[in-house]
């Protein structure tokens, strides 16, 4: 009865959500932290100081300062600037992540859950899919495809979707027994309109909780496999090309690491700590107690 | 098969040999079926237009799986279907559904009945914009009918279910079975998820409906105090098998079978002064997958004499419309 009653008890989207969601205190802090890169990523052009790409010979290895707000690199270009770039590229490729898993996990988990006779075959893949790790399968597949921003995202999407599917299946198990769609079924209605009707708005809460969590895998990925040489190729400013680029003058210029790796963390952090407080709003019986 | 006056038509609902049997299935690659649960063994009845035919029993005994298969909800193993003339039995989904205009379903549980995404509006014109009945605006005047019907004010048609009540999300439960006009509802333990206060609202609400529409009710279930309200006659069920029918007066007024016995004599009388003695029936129910031989009653019978461990007792017509499956029972 616990299932049912979980099921039932969402209530509808939109009403009072966000006045929910505003009094929620982790929620706020996580989008306060992911805000502040998203706002790096989408006035990059407006933030940088310097064209991130741009080398200025003489001022290799500066701190930070007026000029370059967190010092230059190895060959003088702007921290700052390229951090804004970078923040740009890894929001961009977690998010398409998140959409390529959102479509195809949801589609995969609801034919999985609702129709039984699909269950087995599309299962099975996706677990074959989960038994390699995460992040070796990544690697792997975004290196058979070349080193390139799109690789990754297909990449990351590959090995994420299982994830998506399984949670969208499991919801879908429950939805499908429950009274209203047996209901609907009384009525004559055809499966596509139970599914699309009933069963994927009931589905929807678990499912964007995960997807705020894989959004933030994907950032942290993305700047591993580019940390690896298997993302977007070096002269592009991203966060793991940064940090392997760095990683040679650790001794030296700490910061040159330092500065993308707080990036990442903070983003990683802030989505987390969001998609925790989202969960907590949304749905409640999954809710982990914090005191 | 009842002792229905030869002058009326064909029932409105007439079911025959309806068999439910969940299979059990062992092995992990090459499954086999090693059993069955036969949650219904074999039920036939009928229901007449504008009649409340009650299938009473304890939980487990297939009263539901009976209403379901009715429906075609869930799919029976065995038997026949027949509504207003038609073999529902074998149809596919396309040619049941302008059947199912005719017949609804009303659940026992008033919170999980209603999808808790869609405002009462919704709900209500659901049903409608499936058999594409009327345009928009027609559609919104019918949901507006319906909930007057119910007796709910029309301001809550875009409040959703969770602002509602139990008892008034029950309403809403029947304005949605109403919304195509049906001639048949399944009320499937309609009351038994309500405060009692509340019980008798929705209960005499089913029968003005009823009165009004001529609608057939084929009421499920397991509290007889209830049953005794609303029925015509009443069907009791034990372990899958249809154990006495009988119009209602004469069901309360002198039970035949063993077991109706001893459920009328549990029910409470809310009298200090009566002492009544009830009839303990020894044990539980037995495991419908698998059902003790000959009577499934005669475990925890009473009565029970050498035959009923060997020989099914058939359905005997003992008077005009009462019949009991029972080898001692005697007009």
């Amino acid at each position: 009865m616990t299932a049912a009653d979980a099921a039932a008890a969402p209530r509808p989207v939109g009403r009072g959500l966000v006045r929910r969601l505003l009094r929620h205190r982790l929620f706020v802090t996580g989008s306060v932290l992911f805000g502040l890169m998203l706002v790096l990523a989408l006035f990059a052009d407006l933030l940088q100081v310097a064209a991130p790409e741009r080398m200025h010979y003489r001022f290799r290895f500066e701190g930070p300062s007026w000029r370059f707000p967190l010092g230059t690199d190895n060959y003088g270009r702007d921290l700052w600037s390229r951090l804004a770039h970078g923040a740009r590229l890894s929001l961009a490729i977690g998010f398409a992540v998140v959409v390529v898993t959102g479509i195809a996990g949801t589609t995969i988990g609801l034919l999985a859950g609702y129709f039984r006779r699909l269950d087995e075959p599309l299962m099975r893949v996706m677990d074959a899919l989960m038994a390699f790790p995460a992040i070796l399968l990544a690697i792997a597949i975004a290196a058979a495809l070349g080193p390139s921003a799109v690789n990754a995202v297909i990449a990351l999407s590959v090995v994420y979707t299982p994830r998506t599917a399984r949670i969208v299946r499991s919801t879908v198990l429950v939805v499908r027994e429950m009274e209203y769609v047996q209901a609907a079924l009384a009525f004559g209605a055809r499966h596509r309109w139970i599914i699309l009707r009933h069963v994927l708005p009931n589905s929807l809460a678990p499912l964007i909780v995960q997807l705020t969590f894989i959004f933030a895998y994907a950032v942290l990925a993305e700047s591993i496999l580019s940390f690896l040489g298997v993302g977007p190729p070096p002269p592009t400013p991203t966060w793991g090309n940064m940090i392997a680029e760095g990683k040679d003058y650790l001794r030296e210029a700490p910061l040159l690491a330092l500065f993308p790796g707080l990036a990442v963390m903070i983003t990683a952090l802030g989505l987390n700590i969001l998609g925790d407080g989202l969960r907590d709003v949304l749905d409640p019986r999954l809710r982990v107690q914090h005191d | 098969m009842t002792g229905t006056a030869p002058s009326s038509a064909a029932p409105l609902l007439e079911v025959v040999g309806l068999k439910k049997h969940f299979p059990i299935t062992r092995g992990v690659l090459r499954r086999r079926q090693v059993a069955a649960v036969k949650a219904v063994d074999g039920v036939d009845f009928t229901v007449a237009e504008g009649e409340t035919l009650a299938l009473v029993g304890e939980s487990g005994c297939g009263k539901t799986t009976t209403g379901r298969m009715v429906l075609r909800l869930i799919e029976p193993t065995a038997g026949s279907v027949r509504f207003a003339g038609h073999d529902l039995t074998g149809l596919d989904a396309d040619a049941l559904r302008p059947h199912r205009r005719d017949m609804q379903i009303i659940f026992q549980d008033p919170y999980g009945s209603l999808d808790p995404r869609m405002t009462v509006a919704q709900l209500l014109e659901e049903p409608l914009v499936i058999h594409g009945v009327g345009d928009r605006r027609q559609r919104r005047a019918r949901v507006m009918e319906l909930l007057e019907l119910v007796g709910l004010p029309q301001a809550h048609a875009l409040r959703y279910p969770h602002e509602f009540s139990g008892g008034q999300r029950q309403r809403l439960g029947i304005a949605r079975a109403l919304a195509l006009r049906p001639r048949l509802i399944v009320c499937d333990e309609p009351v038994s998820a309500l405060d009692v206060s509340i019980q008798a609202q929705i209960i005499n609400l089913l029968e003005d409906l009823q009165r009004d529409f001529g609608l057939a009710y084929l009421f499920i279930a397991h509290d007889l105090g209830v049953v005794k309200h609303v029925a015509d006659r009443v069907a009791v069920m034990y372990l899958g098998r249809i154990v006495e029918t009988a119009p209602k007066r004469r069901l309360y007024a002198a039970p035949r079978h063993p077991y109706t016995q001893a459920l009328l004599a549990a029910v409470p009388v809310p009298d200090p002064f009566v002492r009544k003695a009830p009839i303990a029936l020894p044990g539980e129910i037995p495991s419908p997958a698998a059902p003790p031989p000959g009577c499934h009653f005669h475990t925890r019978c009473p009565l029970a004499v050498e035959r009923c461990r060997v020989e099914v007792p058939a359905l005997r017509l003992l008077e005009p419309g009462h019949e009991v499956a029972c080898h001692l029972a005697t007009a």
